[in-house]
């Protein structure tokens, strides 16, 4: 078997999704940092190999749920990087039009039915999804991102079981990253592990080291083709770590720094770009330019987000929908997205550089 | 046999609810109805009776008794194309899926910039009158009108059930469609054939009078509709107001028809403070219709009690015809 790792197109590809990430995030920290973005936000710097795994293993038009630290679920998803900044710069081209926030961003076109605020709120939707796709037929799955924390909600359990007694092509991915704000995983079950939980349901579940993008993404391909062969929800626990705060707020007092450091020294991307120059897959000089790409991409994506205008100040007319607009038509291309506004435009190579499976750039 | 009797059928509350549902279903393969016990079981109040059979258990869905997951699988869902009708058994256990219908549903489309829409009805058998207490017999309509995002139904007869939620089901929103339970065998009244829609935020005016104004919403119309019978024999003529649909609001027609009486008794099975009535009344006292006022409004609601099981009691805690007979004539007295 191939790895991601000795694949020169995987390589680049899961690379570039990963310095994506990081330096989105980075930016964004910054940003906040010198005032310029409002609210807060929850960043998933440390954990972006769970992401890019999981929805490596997806199709374009397979849909994803995710969460409140929900940005490396949606780039690895494909969306544009310049319109979630602009969503966080809180402009009208933004993917929410600037309603939404760092919480809310969701890229319908690629399949992914959004971020969440609450915890646990998009394992349900997940669940409608799935059941929406089989009674149509597909053979399309719907994946649910969630944290440990919301394995303690009474949505993940009811949500779980009904896939499980429906047989619904769903996939949930637990990213396990120790902490729900700062309450500990190990002092709110007496579980071992998130995925015993997945006996319960008697359903296949099972753990995985979720900084080892290639663990990641063989065990979601498994339980997709579990799901999309018509045998129903798989529980996938990727163990992992947030580097930074739970938000804005956190001041990291429930760790120690020593811990933070110890998870420091495994980080995602490094131990993959390792395992890629090892296996003399791409050499040091190519993934320097999956790095710039990634840098340069970003710094698209902020320019193209301050260019954005301010968002229209007509809210009430922004409640219902005046028709029906629905994602049943994902075709990952980006056709079904959100309208922008007359003589708004983000930029192509922010677009490309965020490229979906299957049109990674040559090198 | 005349035109018009070949163009209305009788039907019970329940009939028409499972009439819509049936036309819907049968025009729409999008449609499909989620809940506790619908399937063989026909449903709590026997609202899907027979349905399992004419459609099968894919889209006659049992579940468990979870109504957070029922409440998110229908947003999931209504997400990716389909148009589900859930069902909670008693409008008490939507205290379960608040998060999904008030966190998730009510707010996608806004808080997503309009990228999708939640196409979903959910279905709530509500209100006291069959000794069930506390938990089962609530009326939190304005629990849900409190909610952007969400719309709000609640029809007071058959054909309004039937009319009403063809429309519901065919809004691009999500609905909260209010059922009260009293209804579902009681009433029962005629019906036009075919599957016509009655648009969402039109009230109807069942009775006119030029003396006094009721608004009365659910299983109130008729009570009200009743006590306008008895006002009359004491020669006080009065019009009646069902809003049908709480949100969106037809307040153009409710405050018309409070200018032309200038006085306004608003009646609701729910508890007074912070009910709905409320809101009409102070859409009255914000607008010129407080000018026409030949007395002050007046509400009779619910007590700011849960729901007593004692049959007497539980009478005693919500308006009934002599109460809203005392209070019409009372108003009108005083003015």
């Amino acid at each position: 078997m191939t790895t991601l790792a000795q694949s020169p197109e995987d390589a680049r590809r899961v690379l570039a999704t990963m310095w994506m990430i990081r330096r989105f995030e980075e930016a964004v920290d910054e940003m906040f940092a010198r005032g310029l973005l409002y609210g807060t936000m929850h960043l998933s710097i440390g954990q972006e190999a769970s992401a890019t795994g999981a929805c490596l293993a997806l199709r374009d038009d397979d849909v994803i749920t995710s969460t409140h630290r929900g940005h490396g679920h949606c780039i690895a998803k494909g969306a544009d990087l310049g319109r979630m900044m602009a969503e966080l710069l809180a402009r009208d081209t933004g993917y929410c039009r600037g309603r939404g926030g760092s919480m809310h961003i969701a890229d319908v076109s690629k399949g992914n039915l959004g971020a969440n605020g609450i915890v646990a709120g998009g394992i349900p939707i997940a669940v409608g999804a799935g059941l929406a796709l089989k009674l149509q037929g597909t053979d399309r799955v719907a994946l649910s991102f969630f944290g440990d924390g919301a394995t303690s909600e009474g949505a993940f359990h009811e949500s779980v079981n009904l896939a499980a007694i429906w047989n619904l092509p769903v996939v949930f991915v637990c990213e396990n990253n120790h902490y729900g704000m700062s309450m500990s995983v190990e002092e709110v079950s007496r579980l071992e592990r998130v995925a015993d939980r997945a006996a319960g349901y008697a359903i296949p579940g099972g753990t995985v080291d979720g900084n080892d993008v290639q663990e990641v993404y063989q065990a979601t391909t498994e339980a997709v083709a579990h799901a999309r062969a018509g045998r129903g929800p798989t529980l996938i626990e990727a163990v992992t770590y947030r580097w930074k705060g739970h938000s804005k707020s956190d001041q990291n007092l429930y760790r120690t720094r020593e811990e933070i450091e110890s998870w420091r020294q495994r980080d995602p991307i490094d131990r993959f770009e390792q395992a890629v120059l090892e296996a003399g897959t791409l050499d040091q000089a190519e993934v320097q330019k999956v790095r710039d790409q990634a840098r340069d991409a970003v710094r698209d994506a902020v320019r193209t987000g301050q260019a954005g205008p301010p968002p229209s100040t007509d809210l009430l007319a922004a409640v219902y929908a005046p028709s029906e607009v629905d994602a049943l038509t994902i075709t990952g291309d980006g056709a079904h997205a959100p309208p922008l506004p007359d003589g708004a435009s983000v930029s192509g190579p922010v677009a490309a550089a965020a490229g979906t499976r299957g049109e990674a750039e040559a090198p | 046999m005349t035109t018009t009797e070949t163009q209305v059928e009788t039907m019970t509350f329940a009939e028409a609810i499972r009439a819509a549902l049936t036309d819907e279903m049968e025009a729409d393969e999008r449609v499909f109805v989620l809940g506790e016990d619908i399937g063989v079981y026909g449903g709590a109040f026997g609202v899907t009776t027979g349905m399992l059979d004419r459609f099968g258990a894919e889209r006659i869905r049992d579940t468990p008794i979870a109504e957070e997951a029922i409440m998110g699988a229908a947003v999931g869902a209504a997400l990716c194309g389909m148009r589900p009708v859930a069902e909670m058994q008693f409008s008490d256990f939507t205290a379960h899926a608040m998060d999904q219908l008030v966190n998730q549903a009510a707010k996608v489309y806004f808080m997503l910039g309009g990228a999708v829409s939640v196409p979903l009805v959910l279905r709530l058998p509500f209100g006291s009158g069959t000794g069930a207490a506390a938990q089962h017999s609530q009326s939190q309509e304005a629990w849900y009108a409190h909610t952007p995002g969400l719309k709000v139904v609640m029809p007071s007869n058959p054909a309004d059930a039937k009319g009403l939620l063809h429309a519901a089901i065919r809004d691009p929103n999500p609905v909260v469609f209010m059922e009260h339970k009293l209804l579902y065998r009681t009433a029962s009244g005629p019906v036009p054939k075919g599957d016509e829609a009655i648009p969402l935020g039109v009230a109807a005016v069942p009775r006119e009078g030029s003396d006094l104004t009721i608004v009365a919403t659910g299983i109130m119309v008729s009570r009200a509709l009743a006590a306008a019978e008895e006002l009359a024999a004491g020669g006080i003529e009065t019009t009646v107001v069902d809003p049908r649909t709480l949100k969106p609001l037809d307040d153009a027609t409710i405050l018309e028809r409070v200018r032309a009486t200038g006085r306004a008794l608003l009646v609701q099975e729910a508890p007074r403070t912070a009910g709905f009535m409320a809101e009409i009344a102070a859409r009255i006292a914000e607008s010129d219709t407080l000018h026409y006022l030949l007395a002050p409004v007046r509400r009779l609601s619910g007590l700011d009690a849960p729901i007593p099981y004692n049959p007497d009691l539980e009478k005693a805690s919500v308006p009934q015809v002599p109460d809203i007979v005392q209070a019409g004539r009372t108003l009108v007295e005083e003015s």
